[in-house]
Order: C-alpha cells, then structure tokens, then sequence
C-alpha cells in the first residue's frame, strides 16, 4: 500500500511546480538549486499583497504565546506577538542572534545575573490601539506561570524567577502588583528577579511567554480564541482545530519594529490536514508553507529527493535535534561504564542513519550529543565515529573485557511503537551488537505514554530491565541550556514523564550550574562544549544522528530562507508576491 | 438504555482498564499536562480532573453534567457548560458537545450526499445486472463493485485526489470546507470527491445486494402473474421487483447511514474534512476521554435513530408491515 501511494505522489507529484495547478512553478519558473534557502533569501521580494497559505498536519498545542511550546508554533507566534527579544530573521549563522523585538535592546544583567532588566521600545500598540507598557508584559509572564489553566508552555519560569508563594494572577487575584518576582518600575521598564543567577536570560525573554497580554482582554484558557496582537498581524478567525485567519494588523507601527514586514494582506492556516494529501498540494502549489518541524513525510521525500524538478525547490537542512538512544546504568550491567562504553564503540551508526532516511531526510551522522549549528559547539569525536561509522568491534569488544563481560550480555531495547525510524534503528543497534554478544531484547510501547508511562518512568525501566532507550531530543533554542538541561542534568529526572532517562553525572551537573550562571556568551559556550565532551566521556547516551529536516518550498514563495534558529523556514519574511 | 450502556462502556475502557492495570491517578494526568510538566503539575491536574475520586463517582459526575450541566474554572472565572453537558475535553479544554455540533454540517453534508450517490447507483447497477444477468454490463458492474467493497477509502482518496485535482484539476481544495450556506457551488465542488469516493466503497455493497435481492425476486410467482396481466415491464421491475427487493437495502442502509453520520473517520482524516469523523480520531489518539464520550454517544444517538426512521419506512417500501 505505502508502495501504491509513493507510486501515485511520484506519478502526481512530480515537477514541483510543473504541474498544470501550480500557480507559477514548472519548467518556464527561474531555475532554483537544492538547498540554496539554507544559506540565502530564495526569490527576494518586497513586493505587498495576497494571502500567504499555510498547513499542517496537526494542530499547535495552542496560539496562546503563554500556553505553547513548539518550536513551529514560537516561529508562527511572531506574526502577531512581539516578545522582549527574538532571534535576527535572517538566513546564516547571523539568525543565531537574539536582538531587541519588545525591548529595545537585550537585558542588562545586574547582581551577578540574578537581576534583568528591559526597557520597552516606545509607541508599540494592541491591535486596539491600547499602548502597551511593562505592566502588560508582567501580567503575560505571571499568567504562564498557572499550569492549571495554560498547562503547556514551558516552565523556565516557574523554575528561574523569584516566584515565592506567587502562583499567578487567576488564583491570586490582586496581588500582581505586590508580587515582587517582576518589578515595572514605569511604563517602559521592567525587571526580572530571578532565584539564582542565570546568564542567558535574554533567550527566557525570547519566548513567547513575555509577549503582552492585556489583563482586561485575558480570557484564560479561552484566549487562544484570539490572542491580542502586537504584530504585524492579528486574529481575524480562529476556528478551533480547523482554520486560522490573520490579517494585517492596522495599529502595527513599522517604525517600532526593524525586524518584520507587512507583506501580506492575510495569512491563512489550514489544521488538521492530512499529512500525505498536505505535502501533495505543497509539491502542486496549492499551499504555500507546511507548518511543522521536519518538513516533508516520508512518502513525499521519495518525490522530493529523487526528481530533480522537484529538488531543485527543496532544502536539507540541519536542526537543532539529535537521535540518540540513552544507555540506563540503572539496569545491570550498564552501571559499569566499560559496558556503557561497548555500546558506543560497537553501534552501526551509518545503518541507523539510513533508518532515519540517509544524509538528505535523516541527518548526518553524529560525532557527539550537541547539534553543530548550536551555539558554543566545538568538534569532538571520542569514540573515532568519524573513521568507523559503522562500529569498532575490536575497541567494543575491548571495552566489554574491562566490564567483565568478554562474551556479551543480554539487554532489552525500548522504542516507540509509531516510529518506524526507532523501530529500525532498535533492529540495526541489535545487528550490530550482536557482532560483540550484546544480544537485544526489542520493545516497542506506545508513542503518547513512553515518557509517562515508559521509558521516562525510572522505576519502570528499571523493573523491566530495558537497558536501551531509543529516543530524541530537539533543543529548546539553540543555546546549550536550552538542548542540555532538560535531559543530562540527573536533578531534573522525576517519578515519571522524564526527559532525562538515566543520565546521573555529578559532574554535567556542575558544568550545568557553572554555564547557566556565566554572563559572558563566549565563556559560556565553551562550558557547553565541556558539557558535550563530559556527556560522552560518561557514556550514557549514544549519539547516532544530527537530524536533518528536508523542506520544501513552491516557487512561488518568496523571501525563503531556513532559519538556523529554528531549523525550519523564518515564517516571518515569507510572502507571496 | 442503549446509551446508557454505550457511555458505562466507554467510561470503563477509558478509566477503570487502565486503573486495572495499575495506572495512578498521575499517571492517567500525566497525559494532559505540558511536556515539561513537574510532579506537583502533573499531581495538581489529577485533582483537578477528578482522576483520583473512585471510578464511579467520575462517571456520576458526568452523567449529572448531563442533566445539570457543568461549571468550570477557565482562569479568570467560572463558566457555566449548561445542560446537557457532555464535559470540557482534557486537552483543548474546550467543552465537548458545542465542538461537536460544529462539526456536524460537515458529517452530514458527506454522509447524506454520499448517500444519495451510492443508493442511485448502487441500487440502479444492482437492478440492470440483475435483468442483464451474465452480460458483460453484468460482469463489469459486478467486478467493479467488488473492487470498490476491496479498496480502502485512503487508497482511493488519495488516488482520486492526485488525479482528479492535482493532474486534471476538475475539482477545488477539498481541505478547505466552505458551508452550504455561504456558497454552495463551491460546497459541492469541494465534497464531490469525498462523496464519491465514500459512495464507491458503499454502492458496491448495494449493487451486489439488490442484483441478489432482483434475482430472487423476478424469479417468483407474482412476478409471472404481473407479466402475464399485461402489465408494461418498466411496471413490472419498479413496482413489483424492485420494492420488494428494497426492504433488505433499507436495512442496510439505516446502518451504513447511521453508523456514518456517527463520523466517517477515514474519508474525513484522508480529505481532511474537519467533520466528526476527525474529531473522533483526534480523541482518541489524544486518549481525550470526555471527546471520545461524547463522539460515542452522538454516535449511538444517530444509529437509533436511523434504524427508527427505516423502521418506519419499511411500512412505506413493504404494504405487508403496515397490515401486519
């Protein structure tokens, strides 16, 4: 059947924009080059006008900026909000910047990194004329903080700032103004109080969550209907689940914001749509961008990847994500480092990189955990993965000596049951372990529970002996705290619902604390760098590939780039004319 | 009482399974929370959610929302979910029966007009195969049908979408629902692929019941008398064959139709009509146990009620039930 359907999206799908429905493409559109959005603005136009057509395959776990936590959500946010800072929309490493959006700069860090301070650009308006001031970004950053009512945002927050008994204003009504976690001192100005020092700050401020919310116009869990913007555009239609509409926003002030235009009239959002028929109407130019994370599907790659009409239209990019499957040293005998260290030695990453779809869908192979186009990244390559992509047998079997092991044991393997890709990857990792007597037990789980119930649930793991985790992890924002801390540092592992699945290292966790307090971007890029280096060095995860996204973009599309903050297209500057 | 039984056992494979099984009350919250949920979130929601009351105090609760409707903190106040309140869903946080009331005209449109598509033609090649016995018209009719019962509706979705609007672009953006209401042009230029396409599946069925049905019926006695009493054959196949073949195909139908408009989960996830179809599949892979509720008992709802109508009908297609 999935032969039959890649059959009819190759037959139907082919020549991009060359079929008769495309609106442009097709042999007489300008020749483009594969993966030329990576590195540049595709189809530069400032020309205004039309509705940029987006779809996806799904739905955002919400347009709420103080309730979401996807990455493709936080780029789409910016249509309509505007945070303290943001990241440069720019293509190249210089779209790793963060710059003033709300703020007219970044934060001026004070007491060591436990004070930040903002001070607002002057003229920025609600969609409804309403200037807004500091008191508004207050109430939106207090209002994220009550995980009952708006539950999926994330929660640096709730961990960094001085909170004390302050739990938000829904259940705390009236006591904004006296909590003390975030001062405003005036209409422009306002300060961040946090627990403990943090150097990074700015990228906190860069979440949607410190984009305005006005606290008459808050409607609670309710206020995804429509969002009050700040942007360029704002909320002309919200059906839940089925339809988004955006159009221009006629109290966005250009002069108050260097950093976007207006291009399009409108912006449409189709949800809900499915995945294979989306990516058919993306090749045919029915729509003009897929939201999502990793670009096309699996059957659509087929098209994408191998007919060169198509190709030339797309972009293999980087993101900041990397497959890899954690190593439990709860369950014997991963507890000696030897036998952890077998494992790296022996896996055939190249065999996995296939299971991930190759260099162009899947990704590259991986040297260590950070993802290269992170910031603070240095190359380092400990176990020789370079040389021996497909495993060192003599060093594994080396290796497994020292752990008094020279004849190999037996292990189970964990994976989620809906990703062909970890299900693969379980199959190779067993082959090539078995070259060495690591012999695999495979279990697969279902995909909604593996962090709750699962392999994310330490007392389960350790109950069912699973040894081997296949899993993933795409960073937060491109910084090393934002990729590193949720999963090596051992104090946030929990009862269940994990993202750390086992690494304990006393030593990640002070590099941690000694790069999180770093003020100095420099200095604390290379403590991240340290950190990769220790999280190999301690072996408790394998490392196999830096994920690719594979994307595509009609002709007709313009100002295209491929954000490397993101690692998907800047929504921002696309547009139709 | 049937959906008094419908919702016990939708309850109790959602909630009582899992807590068999040895799920905590955190851990059935656990799936409603952010990915970055800590303990204390995760414990709070199950409070919340009422995840650590027994069993069948939770579905009391939501049978009194039914009756009583449903108060509900959003934030900055409480809102009233007035009766009969089906709950607010676990994940949206939306209250269930308004998201699938909204979803209903998009059902319906799919499920009736692939409806009359389907019995026309279902029941029109049934007939002409059935007194064109072993003609190729026949053999062709019947070998499509069988194709059409044998293919899964997101093989032939996606085939009849990337031939007929992406290759030939005869019809619109199927995606993108517009209502009857606002332009109905366009309404059944975007639904004309899924109708047909649903039809394909279900006239197959049909043509093979009443070409079976025709066959024993033109066989009988009655029909002999018919004929020999001189009356025209047009007379003879619709008025004598065909209405007593009908009985069985309006069966059928009432549960086919009902059954369908309770959510065409495959022909709404392959089109990506936001219909109920979708909404049901979107519940359950979100284990969103209020959304599952209500899709079921919305659904049950629609099958007595189609079975009701047909049995109606039956004293309209068979004079035998009216003088029984």
């Amino acid at each position: 059947m999935t032969a039959a359907l890649a059959l009819v999206a190759s037959a139907c799908g082919g020549g991009g924009g060359g079929s008769k429905s495309s609106t442009g493409g097709g042999d007489a559109a300008p020749a483009s080059q594969y993966k030329a959005a990576v590195t540049q603005v595709v189809n530069p136009s400032t020309k205004t006008g039309g509705t940029l057509r987006m779809g996806m395959p799904g739905d955002f776990d919400s347009v709420d900026p103080g309730d979401m936590y996807y990455g493709y959500a936080w780029n789409f946010a910016r249509f309509y909000t505007r945070a303290l800072t943001m990241f440069k929309p720019v293509p190249g490493e210089e779209g790793l910047q963060l710059v003033g959006d709300l703020a007219e700069d970044l934060g001026k860090p004070s007491d060591g990194g436990k004070t930040w301070t903002y001070k607002l650009r002057e003229g920025v308006k609600f969609e409804d004329g309403t200037p807004v001031t500091s008191k508004d970004v207050k109430y939106a950053v207090a209002r994220s903080l009550d995980k009952d009512i708006l539950p999926s945002g994330p929660t640096y927050f709730n961990d960094w700032l001085d909170t004390g008994d302050y739990t938000g204003p829904y259940k705390m009504k009236g006591k904004l103004d006296s909590w003390k976690g975030i001062e405003t001192p005036d209409d422009r100005t306002i300060v961040f109080h946090l627990k403990k020092a943090y150097g990074g700050f700015d990228y906190f401020a860069m979440l949607p969550q410190t984009a305005p919310v006005p606290e008459a116009k808050d409607t609670g869990s309710k206020y995804k209907e429509h969002p009050v913007a700040t942007g360029p555009y704002m909320f002309k239609s919200h059906e839940l689940t089925k339809r988004i509409e955006l159009v221009k926003n006629p109290n966005w002030d250009a002069a108050t914001d260097p950093n976007r235009k207006q291009l399009n009239d409108s912006i449409e959002v189709l949800l809900g749509q499915n995945e294979d028929d989306l990516d058919q109407r993306l090749l045919s130019g029915k729509i003009d961008v897929k939201v999502n994370s990793t670009g096309v599907a699996a059957n659509a790659r087929k098209t994408v990847l191998t007919d060169e009409k198509v190709k030339q239209y797309a972009d293999s990019a980087l993101i900041d994500r990397t497959w890899f499957t954690n190593i439990n040293g709860d369950v014997k005998p991963f507890d000696n480092i030897h036998c952890r260290k077998a494992v790296l030695y022996a896996a055939d990453r190249s065999a996995i990189q296939g299971a991930y779809g190759g260099p162009d869908a899947g990704g590259d192979v991986a040297l260590s955990l950070m993802p290269p186009k992170m910031t603070g990244y240095q190359k380092i390559d400990p176990y020789g993965v370079e040389a021996t992509p497909g495993g060192n047998v003599d060093k594994a079997k080396e290796e497994l000596a020292a752990c008094g092991q020279p004849n190999g044991f037996s292990t189970t393997i964990s994976f989620r049951n809906e990703r062909a890709a970890e299900k693969q990857t379980a199959e190779a990792l067993q082959q090539s372990l078995g070259r060495v007597g690591i012999k695999l037990d495979l279990k697969g789980y279902p995909q909604g529970d593996y962090f709750k119930l699962y392999a994310g649930k330490p007392d389960f793991a350790k109950k069912n002996g699973l040894g081997l985790m296949v899993y993933g992890w795409g960073a937060d924002y491109p910084e090393g705290f934002g990729f590193f801390q949720q999963i090596v540092d051992s104090r946030v592992i929990r009862p269940a619902g994990n993202t750390n699945l086992g690494v304990k290292d006393p030593k990640i966790d002070a590099l941690i604390d000694q790069a999180a307090a770093e003020t100095d971007a420099t200095k604390r890029g290379a403590i991240w760098a340290q950190v990769d280096k220790q999280v190999m060095d301690s072996a408790f995860i394998l490392p196999y590939v830096w994920a690719h996204g594979l994307f595509y973009r009609p002709p007709t599309l313009k100002n295209v780039f491929v954000s490397q903050n993101w690692g998907m297209y800047e929504f921002l500057t696309l547009s139709t004319q | 009482m049937l959906l008094f039984v419908v919702s016990i056992a939708t309850f109790a494979i959602f909630f009582l399974v899992p807590r068999l099984a040895g799920m905590s009350a955190d851990d059935l919250a656990s799936r409603y929370v952010g990915k970055a949920a800590n303990a204390q979130v995760i414990h709070d929601t199950a409070i919340r959610l009422g995840f650590n009351d027994p069993v069948i105090v939770q579905y009391g609760r939501f049978v009194k929302g039914i009756f009583t409707g449903v108060d509900r903190n959003y934030g900055p106040g409480i809102e009233h979910c007035p009766a009969p309140c089906l709950g607010y869903s676990y994940v949206s946080q939306n209250p269930v029966l308004p998201d699938i009331l909204n979803r209903l005209p998009i059902t319906l449109s799919l499920a009736l007009g692939a409806a009359v598509v389907w019995v026309i033609f279902g029941v029109a090649t049934g007939v002409v195969s059935a007194l064109r016995r072993g003609s190729f018209f026949d053999r062709l009719s019947m070998g499509i049908a069988l194709a059409g019962v044998s293919l899964p509706i997101f093989f032939t979705g996606i085939v009849s979408l990337a031939i007929f609007r992406d290759q030939l672009g005869l019809v619109g953006d199927v995606a993108d629902w517009v209502p009857f209401s606002e332009d109905p042009l366009t309404w059944a230029n975007n639904l004309i692929l899924p109708w047909v396409t649903l039809a394909f599946l279900y006239a197959a069925g049909y043509a093979r019941l009443t070409r079976a049905g025709m066959l024993e019926t033109m066989s009988e006695d009655y029909i002999r008398t018919a004929r020999a009493k001189g009356l025209a054959e047009r007379v003879v196949v619709l008025k004598h064959g065909l209405r007593a073949t009908l009985t069985p195909v309006l069966t059928m139908f009432g549960l086919d139709l009902g059954l369908l408009l309770g959510g065409a989960v495959l022909t709404e996830s392959t089109f990506s009509l936001p219909g109920i179809g979708k909404y049901a599949v979107d519940a359950i892979s979100n284990n969103d146990l209020p959304q599952v509720m209500g899709v079921t008992l919305i659904a049950a709802a629609f099958i007595i009620l189609a079975n009701l109508i047909v049995d109606l009908l039956y004293a309209v297609v068979d004079p035998r039930v009216r003088l029984a």
